[in-house]
């Protein structure tokens, strides 16, 4: 089960590798230009690379803290928190406690910070705390407990910087470009070969922010998978963060603290809007529905059974990890999944209210000759009595179903 | 002719080299293994330290419960007792222990003013989550015993496993499956 976690490590590692071959180009396409010297153009966009990674490095957790406004807690302020915490780090592995801080927001989020597991932080808002019941705790923590034992906070903070040095490079160039008519080089004339230079470092120019922006977003997600997939094994119990995300998802206020800079290390993002499913490509994070119906379908708690419930709901090949790595964790027999806590039990009565609601509604489409055809992704269509076809299609996952025999 | 030894030489090394980074990677599988085995112990021991404390907490309330209470007392001694001896028999010791404190706990449904107790809330939760903390070391140790078992298995580690010696971990069972649970302490 550790061995895959490597496979995909070692595919985000070549993302964030062509990331950084992307950076070197439009470093070499700015010597080139401006300063007659590709070379030096190469050497200065690493030298910004260098020095905003040094900050990160050293800097980025303290920075993100304080930024979000967040106080560190111990033990006896917050024993429940600090339990849980300290429940997920036996339960990963994790050789160090994390450092626990609250951001006082009634915002529901929380993340991971630290750049290696020795010296991380999880953060968590008090909106959180307040709402989620402990299994729903537990499975958060447990998600931001596998971005530090996965070491996704350096990786993203690598990935991110790199973004960062991308832009602010290519915004600096296409500004210079624009406004002073050219780089010296056109003024000298460099004859056809040297257009096609131009034409190319031009394009690159627009392009490349916006190739970095997908690559990174691609790397983003897929942590995000993982550590759902890790947070399920950890507790055993996915419903728990199933329903935390749920709950997270229907809440409508958002995180005061957070930037575009921050929004990747939470667990959900910030920066969502409401009702709109996040777009494929632009997200930082998957979309909440689709990780929720993954985690539902999970019929053990082990990576491979993550691996097979994604691969069902999204219906692709691909999964979250090389089949052959997956093959090992078929022979842990010892992941069933657990029963919910004493705690979510007592809790559970409470959504008979819910349930009546869904009755009497779906009375009112009875009573309108409407039928209803249930999805095996969770979905429930409505069929028009107009409808005269056999087949729906399910917008939700694309299924095909049948109409016949539904009332 | 020299050729010949320079590839030799080569696949000799490499060799060599595999073999110190296999069995280097098992004695650290290994070495995770024993580590999550002892922090297993570690929450055990949380446990009989606890109870001490929830049973002077509880004297006052439960003025009818003494053989409820008793029970604990007497489960966590023996178990304590026990503590270095044969896996078999503590692991079942552990187990009584883990059943009085759920039943103990199931009764203090009866009595309202000790459910109000700062203290016994505090103690509530620290109990409950000692539970859950003792459940997830175990878990651990099986995951890391598998681990270091599917690296003894599986070529090519299982030959510098074999060349060694190295044997396989023990996976931690539960004896009865309700123990798996936490002892169903409510949070109403």
């Amino acid at each position: 089960m550790w061995e895959q976690i490597n496979a995909n490590r070692w595919r985000s590692v070549v993302l964030t590798a062509s990331m950084g071959l992307l950076l070197l180009l439009i470093g070499y396409f700015l010597g080139y230009f401006f300063l007659d010297n590709a070379i030096i153009g190469l050497i200065l966009a690493l030298v910004v690379w260098g020095i905003l990674s040094l900050i990160a490095f050293y800097q980025g957790d303290s920075l993100l803290l304080s930024l979000s406004r967040a106080r560190k807690i111990g033990r006896d302020d917050n024993p429940r928190l600090y339990n849980i915490v300290e429940e997920m780090k036996i339960a990963s592995g994790l050789e160090r406690m994390p450092d626990i801080y609250i951001i006082d927001d009634s915002a529901l989020n929380a993340f991971a910070t630290g750049r290696d597991p020795s010296k991380a932080s999880v953060a968590v808002t008090s909106g959180l705390l307040a709402k989620l019941n402990r299994d729903e705790l537990q499975g958060v923590i447990g998600h931001e407990m596998a971005h530090i034992k996965n070491r996704d906070v350096l990786l993203m903070a690598i990935c991110a910087v790199m973004l960062g040095t991308i832009v602010i490079l290519a915004w600096y160039a296409t500004r210079v470009l624009f406004f002073s008519g050219g780089g010296r080089r056109s003024s000298g004339g460099g004859g056809a070969g040297g257009l096609i230079v131009l034409a190319v470092g031009i394009g690159l120019l627009i392009l490349a922010p916006i190739l970095a922006q997908i690559i990174y977003f691609t790397v983003s997600r897929k942590r995000e998978y993982l550590a759902d997939a890790s947070s399920a094994l950890y507790t055993r119990y996915p419903e728990g963060l199933a329903s935390a995300l749920e709950k997270i998802a229907a809440s409508p206020v958002q995180l005061k603290s957070a930037n575009k800079a921050t929004a990747p290390m939470y667990t959900i993002n910030p920066f969502r809007q409401k009702g709109r499913a996040a777009s494929n490509l632009t997200s930082t994070h998957p979309p909440i529905s689709e990780r929720v119906r993954i985690l539902r379908a999970m019929s053990g708690a082990s990576l491979a059974d993550y691996d097979q419930a994604y691969r069902e709901a999204r219906g692709t090949k691909a999964g979250i990890a090389p089949a052959s790595a997956l093959a090992l964790d078929k022979m842990a027999g010892a992941t069933a999944l657990r029963e919910p806590s004493a705690e979510a039990k007592t809790a559970e009565k409470a959504p008979q209210k819910v349930e009546r609601a869904r009755e009497t509604s779906d009375m009112m489409w009875r009573l309108n000759k409407y039928r209803t055809v249930d999805c095996t992704c969770g979905t429930k269509l409505r069929v028009s009595p107009d409808f005269k076809g056999v087949n729906v299609k399910c917008p939700h996952c694309g299924r095909t179903l049948s109409v016949k025999g539904a009332n | 002719m020299w050729l010949a030894i320079y590839i030799v030489g080569g696949i000799v090394v490499l060799l060599f080299l595999f073999f110190i980074i296999t069995y280097n990677g098992l004695i650290g599988l290994r070495n995770q293994m024993r580590n999550a085995w002892a922090q297993i112990d570690v929450q055990l021991k949380r446990r009989y330290d606890l109870i001490p404390n929830l049973m002077e907490t509880v004297k006052g309330y439960m003025k009818h419960e003494r053989e409820t209470m008793e029970a604990v007392t007497k489960a966590r001694n023996l178990a304590q007792s026990l503590a270095s001896g044969g896996a078999a028999a503590r692991s079942k010791a552990e187990d009584a222990l883990g059943g009085a404190l759920s039943k103990l706990l199931a009764v203090v449904e009866n009595y309202p003013d000790l459910k109000a107790n700062q203290n016994f809330l505090a103690l509530q939760e620290e109990l409950a989550s000692t539970e859950n903390k003792i459940g997830f070391s175990r878990q651990y140790y099986n995951d890391s015993v598998l681990r270091m078992n599917n690296k003894v298995q599986m070529f090519p580690s299982n030959v510098v496993a074999a060349m060694t010696n190295f044997k396989q971990g023990e996976f931690f069972e539960v004896t009865v499956t309700e123990e798996r649970e936490a002892p169903k302490v409510s949070f109403t």
